[in-house]
């Protein structure tokens, strides 16, 4: 995570369970943090929600944070776990929440319809499949990145994807799309 | 990359789009508010609720497999 470098007593105290080397910790992290999630959740009051709930998952944990080990790796870890958590809960048939700004114009080739049916299809995705899939195939993170933050191997995360493939095939085929 | 993969990651990107919000604002006093929250109490029945299957695990260790296996 690109933050500035933080002196090695500060992971200490916070360790040590310190409020200022928390808050110090969390206005630092808090951002990379929400950026994370709201690529997972697609949506950003849900994103804010589970900002929150890292921290404090962060802040149960500090007695187990090892100083000499990456903390934005950690927060990230345990950012995943949260918006997994998130997406597990999440009713199946609720519809994907993605009121992220736009990038590109969508392909006026594409058709509307095409697009809701694979939204819907994306969405009924088990939440472990859709989570790989949002990260490597929609906001092309790394696998490595991607393998670090869900805690697996790299193998791992390419056969999850795989999988969320061939069900999003699967499942549009069903519907009458080609893709 | 395979083509079937390449097709679905096109249409993927077409439905839903990527994107790279930024925080709105400060989280911290939201964060100080959780963490001034006292942590849920456990009722008494969930208590007795515990006891009440340790003590039944206890006398009838035949349904340890059992339960495990429903979990």
């Amino acid at each position: 995570m690109p933050v500035l470098e933080q002196p090695a007593e500060l992971f200490e105290q916070f360790a040590g369970g310190d409020l200022e080397a928390f808050e110090v910790l969390f206005r630092q992290y808090q951002a990379e943090v929400y950026r994370w999630v709201v690529r997972i959740v697609r949506d950003p009051g849900v994103a804010e929600d589970l900002t929150i709930e890292t921290f404090w998952r962060i802040y149960r944990a500090h007695a187990r944070f090892d100083p000499k080990r990456s903390f934005g790796a950690w927060a990230r870890r345990i950012a995943t776990n949260a918006a997994l958590d998130h997406l597990k809960a999440a009713r199946q048939e609720e519809p994907l929440p993605d009121s992220l700004p736009e990038r590109a114009p969508p392909d006026a080739a594409v058709q509307q319809d095409t697009r809701q049916r694979m939204t819907r299809a994306f969405g009924e995705l088990p939440a472990k499949l859709r989570m790989a899939a949002t990260l490597a195939l929609i906001e092309e993170q790394p696998y490595k990145e991607i393998a670090d933050a869900m805690g697996i191997s790299v193998g791992a995360v390419k056969l999850r994807v795989f999988r969320a493939v061939r069900l999003l095939r699967k499942n549009l085929e069903q519907q009458g799309v080609k893709p | 990359m395979n083509q079937d993969e390449e097709q679905i990651r096109n249409l993927l990107k077409q439905s839903i789009h990527a994107g790279d919000p930024d925080l709105r604002g400060d989280l911290w006093p939201r964060m100080l508010r959780r963490l001034e929250e006292k942590s849920p109490q456990v009722p008494w029945f969930d208590w007795a609720l515990l006891a009440a299957l340790v003590l039944s695990l206890c006398l009838m260790p035949g349904t340890i497999p059992v339960l495990l296996y429903h979990l």
